[in-house]
């Protein structure tokens, strides 16, 4: 490894960080400009006038809005998110557990996913324009196509009400036996697998064919190679780059963009905590919510920014 | 320029599905045998041939909601997606163009608007703004626009530094010319292909929201918002709620299909189920 | 029926022999599989409660927003879960009557002015200390604070003086209130150790469960509390769990597949379809919530009495309780009050769908134009379709409804109670002092119907007070009399509370006062064995 790309990665890291800054300012601008007042969507229909007075000022709602920020971002910093205006919980230590079940599921469905889509892509190539190739097609093109939403409910169909080989709700909590966590997990995780399963399957083969018309790949051909060594040896690592990209930007989805999946199965993750906050304007919960998922994605794709770097010579070594 | 018989069949089967969505869309009032909102029957009635598709959670005529229901889906979708691609297009050739201080505004501008989740945007901002087609197609477009800006700035960076661009830039032709004459005609057959990609993404991120209860108002209704009415039927089998989600499934696979047809007279790479 | 099935049967019930064995040799015996599977269950009811094992309920109404302190418990999980281990003065008797619980006796002066509840002796919380007349006192305090949220405050403000006198509190009140009795079986005011003034979310009170799970918003759990005063009555299970499931279909599906032994809330449309599954069994029982059309008394046009007439006689509520409830509930009298009420008189004639008598009454009002109405997905579940359906019912009239449909935020702030024409929701009260008191007397803040006449205030107060039941029942057949006929409120029908028990589970009995047996179904079912 040499210096310059160090200087790369390094780069790309401070980019990152400053990124992470501005969406944390978008974040509180954003949620001061939510109208609404928190008082009385705590309260509901049942506020009195009497109580509604009393709880706001309690929740303090009065400082002016900079120094709310550095305060919050100063919190932040420290690892402290603040405490829910709902409930007056400490929001670090209530997130933490739902993160990790977020993490739980999306780490299910990825390991599955992710293999699957590439081992699916490399045999769409091997054969392409075969029949295989176009079942793979259509399999992929059939499955983004459905709701997500719709693929759930039919999971609950047939495997919890019909058949009753899977729970239909994934209630997961600390000191479950893995092995019935994993159970409880099967279906949603199901899901979003046939959710990210066909971007990835896609890009995985029309970047391998995009190298696959190049000069060393005919070169590789007329050396006798068999296809599948082909692919293996000289296309794949090529393709890396895209593939690592698409992979990224699934694995993101899989971690900020399952509400509709928890909805469904009843997911205790950080996708149910926000929508139940948003609707009670719970503005601390939804900035912490949201610098995470912030976090989440433009970590991986720092990850993937990276890795595409150390895959590509030409930037690896830049003019 | 085409070759009729050289389309393939399953581009034949998408063109002819898509052609009887828009034209169920368009002409919906003179093809629907019930109103919109016009209780017909009891709830959940089976397919019969009084009412062909059944009835809804509401005893309404489900196929005339359909027809309806394909009008707004499509309506809303094609909106948004025009504006994503106006906007996205217009900003990412120029970003491209220009390149320099301009180029890494928007960039870095489009990467934080990027790095907060699509829906969880969404789900904020609409539970906010009132809730009318006007500012779902708003939310949907410009929360697209950025995928597709990065698309085009990536395409257009390429074509921009080729050499009948130059040509032109020596010429002194304007940036209005280099843009619309020069980069939009070469890079048009990736946006064309993703255009079809991002369409369906629209009708299923609608769909979602409609789910979520952000989503069309009724009695007027998506076919999202169709199989959430009826979704209490789905564990009993009704099909009140199957036959929207597979009319958004069939509409997706048609468009894909001919999305595709596109996709292999060119090649492209991008885009995705937005970053979630 | 031959002795040997029956012996069999009761073996079953007591565990002495499997379900399946006893099927077979049923069957050997020439039975039917579905008698012998009726004659289970009888047993199983001879039998008594089944003692131990784990009862699951998956309900909705919980947001990873909620907390456990009584004080602030709105939604049904909450509520649920508080029955579990929380422990009130007196509970609702499903015949609307009271059960003295924590109180041992309630008795007041004759002018209804001063209560005496007397403290049993004996209960424990489940910190291991005793229930005193200082921390049902403490508890009092706590509620009607002014600083406090409690929603309970309304309920309490009644109260002048408190003191504790021996093993007994003392609540001196304003006004006489013959009703006070029904006011400590509200579900918020759980008796709580210093009345929770220390850490209202502790959980602790002396119900039949400890607290071992609170996971707000995703499920709680609690282990039968050894110490439980009533022994045996109540928590038959070792365990109880909630797990919180909004969705309505994904509740029905953990009932079907049999993760969850109970759900409530379940939608009217299902109930045919989800009575076919084997195994499950719908509970419904018609409660004290209503959905009302909401008129202005003093705002025009709905100032004018022959106009609120017209437009309850162009009510549907047979269309209407079929078509929104699928016929589960009971259609409304104009009054905001049911047979599920103590005291109520049952003999006042039904108001009937009128077109013709409403286009004369509209006539008489000499309005002309349409009238704006108001709805909005949260006044009620199906309140916009109720209110097309009302729109058509009203065009035989001849009147014209223009409906605008409000968005759900901001619906509480913004419309109910501030426009003269809307849709809204009440989930009952205790009494019928308390649901007039609450929203029909001119100085409640409530008033959604801006009903203000001194006379009905008047007949309120009087009731209030008034110790003879008869004339008490007297006195709310006038006062129900006079809302039918004068009042600004439009009752098409009352909701019944639709739940759902799973296979195996006995000892079911519904609560008009709430759904899930009034809150106890975890603590008073069990599952056969």
């Amino acid at each position: 490894m040499s210096f310059p790309i160090l200087k790369l990665i390094a780069q790309r890291i401070a980019l990152g960080i400053v990124l992470l800054f501005a969406v944390s300012i978008l974040i509180f601008v954003g949620t001061q400009i939510l109208p609404g007042d928190v008082a009385q969507s705590i309260l509901g229909q049942a506020a009195t006038p009497q109580a509604l007075a009393n709880l706001r000022e309690q929740l303090g709602l009065n400082d002016p809005a900079y120094i709310r920020y550095f305060r919050w971002l100063g919190g932040v910093l420290t690892g402290d998110l603040g405490t829910a205006l709902t409930s007056g919980q400490d929001i670090a230590s209530s997130i933490w557990p739902r993160l990790e079940n977020t993490l739980f599921l999306a780490g299910c469905a990825a390991v599955v996913a992710v293999p699957l889509a590439i081992i699916l892509g490399l045999l769409a190539v091997r054969y392409r324009n075969g029949p295989i190739d176009k079942i793979i097609s259509a399999f992929a093109l059939a499955s983004t196509s459905f709701p997500e939403f719709f693929i759930g409910y039919l999971l609950v169909y047939f495997f919890a009400v019909k058949w009753q080989v899977f729970p239909a709700i994934s209630t997961v909590f600390d000191g479950m036996p893995f092995l019935q966590r994993l159970q409880a997990v099967v279906l949603p995780a199901t899901a979003l697998t046939l959710v990210v399963l066909a971007h990835m399957m896609r890009m995985t083969r029309a970047a391998i064919l995009n190298v696959m018309q190049s000069a060393y790949i005919e070169t590789a051909e007329l050396k006798g190679l068999r296809p599948f060594d082909i692919i293996r040896k000289h296309a794949f690592p090529n393709a890396v780059a895209p593939v690592v990209n698409v992979v990224m930007l699934n694995l993101a989805y899989l971690v900020v963009g399952v509400v509709v999946i928890e909805v469904i199965f009843v997911y205790p993750g950080m996708g149910q905590y926000l929508v139940d906050h948003v609707a009670k304007r719970d503005v601390p919960v939804v900035q912490a919510v949201g610098l995470i998922f912030a976090a989440v994605y433009i970590v991986l794709n720092i990850i993937a920014d990276i890795a595409a770097i150390l895959a590509n010579p030409r930037l690896r070594h830049p003019k | 320029m085409l070759d009729l018989k050289r389309i393939p069949l399953g581009a034949w089967l998408g063109l002819v599905l898509t052609g009887l969505f828009l034209i169920c869309a368009i002409f919906a009032p003179w093809i629907a045998p019930h109103g919109n909102g016009e209780i017909v029957g009891d709830v959940w009635e089976p397919m019969s041939a009084a009412h062909l598709l059944g009835t809804d959670n509401l005893g309404r005529d489900l196929l005339s909601r359909m027809i309806y229901g394909a009008r707004i889906t499509i309506l809303i979708a094609v909106l948004a997606t025009a504006l994503s691609f106006s906007l996205g297009a217009i900003l990412g050739f120029t970003a491209a163009a220009v390149g320099g201080w301009f180029d890494t505004l928007v960039s870095r501008f489009v990467d934080l608007l990027m790095s907060i989740p699509t829906l969880i945007f969404g789900l904020v901002v609409l539970s906010v703004l009132p809730t009318n087609t006007l500012t779902l197609i708003l939310v949907m477009g410009i929360l697209d626009s950025t995928r597709v800006y990065r698309l085009s700035r990536a395409v257009a960076v390429d074509i921009n530094v080729m050499d009948f661009v130059e040509a032109a830039k020596l010429r002194g032709e304007g940036m209005r010319w280099i843009i619309f004459r020069e980069i939009l005609p070469n890079a048009l057959s990736p946006l064309v292909a993703e255009l079809g990609v991002r369409f369906i993404f629209a009708v299923l991120f609608l769909s979602a929201l409609s789910f979520l209860g952000l989503g069309v108002q009724p009695p007027d209704s998506d076919w999202g918002g169709m199989v959430k009415e009826n979704k209490d039927g789905i564990v009993f089998g009704i099909p009140a709620a199957l036959i929207p989600a597979a009319a958004i499934a069939v509409l997706a696979i048609s468009v894909n299909l001919v999305a595709d047809w596109v996709l292999n007279r060119t090649t492209d790479l991008k885009g995705g189920r937005g970053n979630g | 029926m031959s002795k040997e099935l029956e012996f069999l049967s009761h073996s079953v019930a007591r565990g002495k022999l499997s379900r399946r064995d006893f099927l077979g040799r049923a069957a050997a015996l020439g039975v039917s599989a579905a008698f012998a599977n009726t004659l289970l269950s009888d047993a199983a009811r001879a039998e008594g409660p089944v003692k131990g094992g784990m009862l699951k309920a998956g309900l909705q109404g919980g947001e990873s927003s909620n907390v456990l302190d009584p004080a602030l418990n709105l939604s049904q999980v909450n509520f649920s879960f508080g029955k579990c281990w929380g422990e009130l003065l007196v509970e609702l008797k499903p015949d609307g009557g009271l059960e003295n619980r924590i109180a041992e006796e309630i008795g007041s002066s004759p002018d209804a002015k001063t209560w005496t509840m007397k403290i049993r002796k004996g209960i424990q919380f489940h910190d291991g200390k005793e229930v005193a007349p200082a921390d049902v006192m403490a508890t009092l305090e706590r509620h009607a604070d002014e600083k406090s949220k409690s929603a309970a405050l309304g309920i309490l403000q009644g109260i002048d003086t408190m003191k504790v006198d021996g093993d007994a509190v003392v609540v001196t009140l304003k006004d006489a209130n013959a009703d006070f009795p029904y006011l400590m079986a509200d579900y918020h005011l759980v008796i709580q150790p210093n009345g929770g003034k220390d850490n209202p979310n502790a959980g602790i009170s002396a119900g039949p469960y400890k607290v071992t799970v609170n996971e707000p918003g995703v499920r709680y759990g609690g282990e039968k509390f050894a110490n439980y005063w009533q022994g045996d009555k109540l928590g038959h299970a070792d365990q109880v769990e909630i797990v919180v499931i909004n969705d309505p279909t994904a509740r029905t599906a953990a009932l079907q597949g049999g993760q969850v032994n109970m759900i409530n809330r379940v939608e009217p449309k299902i109930v045919d379809l989800i009575k076919r599954v084997p195994g499950v069994t719908i509970q419904t029982v018609s409660g004290r919530g209503f959905y009302p059309f909401n008129m202005f008394c003093d705002t025009a046009p709905f100032d004018n009495n022959d106009l609120r007439m017209a437009l309850k006689l162009a009510m549907d509520r047979d269309e209407m309780l079929d078509k929104i409830l699928r016929g589960y509930g009971e259609v409304g009298n104009d009054m905001p009050v049911n047979k599920a009420y103590p005291l109520f008189s049952d003999d006042i004639e039904q108001r009937k769908f009128d077109p013709e008598k409403a286009a004369e009454f509209y006539k008489k009002s000499g309005h002309s134009g349409s009238i704006l109405l108001r709805t909005s997905d949260v006044a009620f579940p199906g309140a916009v379709d109720a209110a097309q359906l009302y729109q058509q019912s009203c065009a035989k009239a001849g009147i014209k409804i223009e409906i605008k449909r409000e968005p759900g935020d901001g619906y509480w702030s913004e419309v109910w109670n501030k426009q003269p024409f809307s849709l809204s929701y009440w989930g009952g009260r205790a009494t019928q002092d308390q649901m007039y008191s609450t929203a029909y007397i001119s100085s409640a803040d409530w008033n959604d119907t801006r009903w203000k006449r001194p006379e009905f205030d008047k007949m309120v107060i009087a009731a209030r007070g008034e110790l003879d039941e008869a004339k008490r029942k007297k006195m709310y057949r006038d006062m129900g009399l006079m809302m039918r006929d004068e009042g600004g409120l439009l009752v098409p029908f009352f909701n019944q509370y639709i739940d759902a028990s799973g296979k195996g589970v006995q000892g079911w009995v519904n609560n008009p006062a709430q759904e899930m047996c009034g809150g106890y179904a975890l603590a008073m079912c069990w599952l056969e064995a």
